[in-house]
């Protein structure tokens, strides 16, 4: 049985993402539920508030986003998780590939799963708001360039707490202040647009967060992520 | 390829390791060439599983290193566990994944893609080719402990995987089947691979080949 090939780092990082995938697909509930969570919360508002349109509109931003980030946090604990029971995750740290890599696809795998349905539905929920279709965009985009942000943050939160007792309670300790900067520009973006101003500031610091999370985030869990396995 | 040329060499010197405050062992040394054989025995608690987890590199140790070809293990990292199958207490295997599925992702794990009729054929050695497709939450115990060790007929070039670790790689198995993987085991020696394992059972393996280390009560 020696007809085999070897194979690339990102022919691996490929796999794992799939790997993820196919297990995500076969348990739908697990990301369904979250996905329902998102919608169900931020329809509350519409529904508690009632008819005053005009406050709707103005807490749209803020209400659409805090509930953003409360139902990806509500995944985080579930993306080492699986993998630390089964004894994967020993199997992904001495795979031949670096470990950063391995986190940094566990972590987009998680945002493909519970970030990226959230950009998707958010337009038609903000309809509900009596957004308009220039808000919308935005909202979309600020969303579509803040939960990978969510995801790679929320990252290292589960790394640290994983195999922990109350796990999930101390990633939100852990991990919610550290969303801040992402819920304060994101919202603010599309508070700005709201308010017809220019939303380009909000944008910006968006994708700077993102970029900034991208190179310390996956190294940050790489390094929980040995911690939790010893 | 000349498959007896390989020589590889792992040495541990003045090892030590901790679990807690606990001192499982200290100032440990050995070294273990290619073809060989090492049987680790001990009670339970003496730090089997701790020595093998530190061999491939998933604990530290407290003290000491692990060389391998005489450089450290920990500098060697990926270049290291490339060269290394583990296969511990966990099976690794995704409930929600088939055999085929599970064992594919290992493969590609240690660098290598192999296709489905090879995996088949693997699981038809182990007795385990009929749940091939089923998910493996179906699966009993000895099922899962199959397929895990199925990748031991699928990684078994020395020349490319030169190093084994197998953490109790016969609890769960019928008579029939521990005769199968200790002669298998025998066979990739044989052909110049390496072999940690650990074991309540003595295993029946020729003396010449077979080095044994005893933990504890040091």
């Amino acid at each position: 049985m020696n007809n085999r090939q070897k194979i690339s780092a990102l022919s691996m990082m490929f796999r794992i993402l799939k790997r993820d995938i196919t297990v995500a697909w076969r348990r739908r509930s697990d990301v369904m539920s979250v996905f329902f969570f998102f919608i169900i919360a931020a329809s509350l508002f519409p529904l508690g508030l009632g008819v005053d349109l005009k406050l709707l509109h103005s807490i749209a931003p803020s209400v659409l986003w805090v509930a953003a980030l409360l139902s990806c946090m509500l995944s985080l604990p579930r993306m080492f998780e699986t993998d630390h029971v089964d004894g994967t995750l020993e199997q992904l740290i001495i795979s031949n590939q670096p470990i950063l890599l391995v986190a940094m696809m566990k972590m987009l795998a998680h945002w493909v799963l519970s970030g990226l349905p959230l950009v998707l539905i958010a337009p038609l929920i903000g309809l509900q708001f009596n957004l308009n279709m220039e808000e919308l965009q935005m909202l979309a985009l600020s969303l579509l360039l803040g939960t990978p942000t969510l995801s790679l943050i929320g990252g290292i939160g589960a790394a640290l707490t994983l195999g922990l007792r109350g796990g999930g309670v101390l990633i939100a300790l852990l991990v919610l202040p550290l969303y801040i900067p992402v819920l304060v520009f994101g919202s603010g973006a599309v508070n700005a647009v709201t308010m017809g101003m220019s939303a380009s500031g909000g944008v910006a610091l968006l994708g700077a967060v993102l970029a900034l999370a991208l190179i310390f985030a996956p190294l940050t869990a790489s390094y929980a992520l040995k911690i939790s396995v010893e | 390829m000349a498959s007896t040329a390989l020589n590889n060499s792992l040495h541990v010197s003045n090892l030590a390791c901790i679990r807690g405050e606990r001192v499982l062992f200290k100032k440990f040394s050995f070294t273990l060439y290619s073809g060989k054989l090492l049987y680790v025995q001990g009670e339970n608690g003496s730090g089997k599983t701790t020595l093998l987890r530190t061999l491939c590199g998933l604990s530290m140790p407290a003290a000491g290193e692990v060389l391998w070809n005489q450089q450290n293990i920990k500098a060697l990292a990926e270049d290291y566990f490339g060269q290394v199958l583990y296969i511990g207490h966990l099976a690794s295997i995704k409930d929600d994944l088939s055999a085929v599925e599970n064992i594919q992702f290992s493969l590609s794990l240690s660098g290598y893609i192999v296709d489905r009729l090879q995996v088949i054929e693997a699981l038809d050695i182990l007795g385990v080719a009929r749940c091939a497709d089923f998910p493996s939450r179906v699966l009993s115990q000895g099922q899962k402990r199959r397929i895990a060790l199925a990748q031991l007929w699928l990684q078994d070039n020395p020349e490319r995987i030169p190093l084994w670790i197998l953490d109790e790689p016969f609890t769960a198995l019928d008579t029939n089947m521990i005769k199968k993987l200790e002669q298998h085991i025998d066979k990739y020696v044989k052909r110049g691979g390496m072999v940690i394992f650990t074991s309540h059972q003595t295993p029946s393996f020729e003396d010449g080949l077979m080095q044994d280390l005893l933990l504890g009560n040091a």
